[in-house]
């Protein structure tokens, strides 16, 4: 039974990664032709980009899921499937125009309401070293609240060449290999698309880039991560994993005090130098971000920022793996 | 290293996690009502979702609290 799904965890990852490797070129070419592109500010000249890569993510993660769900049915795999499409969906209708500040979040708490309805969850929220507590009405609160925060937050940081799906592959491994940690081998099975189709994509997102996720790809990455979080009960971890992109979002709304659109934004909290790297504005109603502070000792470039970016991410994986560890001592 | 702030941040965010996970699940979760009939368990979840909302909002004040402290002098900048 193990050597099976070890099979089926290696044929769902391959057709993951090839789905998205595959598809995104075409997906590319196609946007370019019908002029569906955006610039790119941070590139000398600011070259035009196609956007959404959203298309390519969704079809990697339904095709790796869809052929894990025929081995072996689940209505966690459903929920899976369900939440992230919505999610993709509401990516795409942001991508197509530019909605207010509170669209996404309560639509993306829209997009929870078929895990609720699948009964694709255990209402117990389990802590590292002092066990679990059993909260079955506020669970579903929780559950509402989940997929907006990981779907935003992994969208806040979609700012740089490369950074979103960059710091998704590392969180999703980390997760993946924290499920497999807390013996939730069937969500770790089910996770494993997630960090593939982020690698795959992430092969055309870094800088230079070739194409921009959008609030589609964004979306549907952050969501996915949020389902996982909840149908492997592993809520806590998942957090830990996050955190470089928590404190982004957390600096950002401390900042500006109100739930906005970055767009919306009066001051872009990096500007550039002469030689077209980037460097911390000075300007007081600039919001404080998390690529801000970075800059806070002086200018870097693009690829320099995303290496820091991953680096942090790193650490954060680490530190989510430990906590994994930490769930199965109890003091 | 540039960004050293950044993980001390990090760290010092995983170590309330999991204080804070802490307090919930040793004082918080046994806490039990009685004496209000049918309604003790709405009253039971009623105070404790009270409760750890105000931990959340505690986390947030100590988080931005600690952010200015570590950051000041880039916040300043």
């Amino acid at each position: 039974m193990m050597l099976d799904k070890t099979i089926v965890g290696i044929i769902i990852s391959a057709i993951a990664f090839v789905t998205v490797y595959a598809l995104t070129p075409l997906l590319i070419k196609s946007l370019t032709k019908r002029n569906l592109v955006v610039k790119d500010y941070n590139r000398v000249g600011g070259a035009m980009l196609p956007r959404p890569g959203g298309p390519s993510i969704l079809a990697g993660i339904l095709a790796s899921e869809l052929t894990l769900y025929a081995f072996f049915p689940s209505v966690e795999i459903l929920a899976i499937m369900i939440t992230t499409s919505i999610a993709f969906l509401v990516g795409l209708a942001d991508d197509r125009k530019v909605l207010g500040g509170w669209f996404k979040p309560l639509a993306l708490a829209g997009c929870a309401i078929p895990i609720i309805l699948l009964g694709a969850y255990v209402p117990h929220l389990g802590f590292p070293l002092f066990g679990s507590v059993n909260i079955p009405e506020l669970y579903l609160v929780l559950i509402i609240f989940i997929i907006p925060i990981t779907g935003n937050t992994i969208n806040s940081i979609d700012v740089l060449n490369g950074v979103a799906s960059g710091f998704m592959t590392i969180a999703s491994f980390a997760l993946t290999i924290s499920l497999f940690i807390v013996h939730n081998y069937d969500i770790a099975l089910a996770s494993l698309p997630l960090g593939f189709v982020s690698l795959a994509f992430y092969k055309y997102h870094k800088f230079p880039s070739k194409i921009f996720p959008g609030d589609s790809g964004a979306l549907t990455l952050g969501s996915m991560y949020g389902v996982i979080t909840v149908v492997g009960h592993v809520e806590i971890i998942a957090a830990i994993a996050l955190l470089p992109a928590v404190i982004n979002s957390f600096l950002f709304l401390s900042s500006v005090k109100r739930v906005i659109e970055h767009r919306q934004i009066k001051a872009n909290p990096v500007v550039h130098t002469e030689d077209f790297k980037l460097m911390a504005s000075t300007e007081k109603e600039a919001p404080i971000t998390l690529v801000r502070l970075i800059l806070a000792h002086g200018p870097m470039t693009e690829k320099e920022i995303g290496f820091t970016i991953f680096r942090l991410a790193l650490f954060s994986a680490a530190l989510a793996i430990i906590t994994s560890f930490m769930m199965g001592i109890k003091i | 290293m540039n960004g050293i702030p950044l993980f001390t941040y990090i760290f010092i965010m995983w170590i309330l996690l999991i204080v804070g996970g802490g307090l919930l699940v040793t004082i918080i979760a046994p806490i039990s009502i009685t004496g209000f009939g049918t309604i003790n368990h709405l009253l039971d979840s009623s105070i404790k979702a009270l409760i750890a909302i105000l931990l959340v909002v505690v986390w947030i004040f100590i988080m931005s609290k600690i952010k200015n402290w570590i950051f000041q002098k880039q916040i300043s900048h």
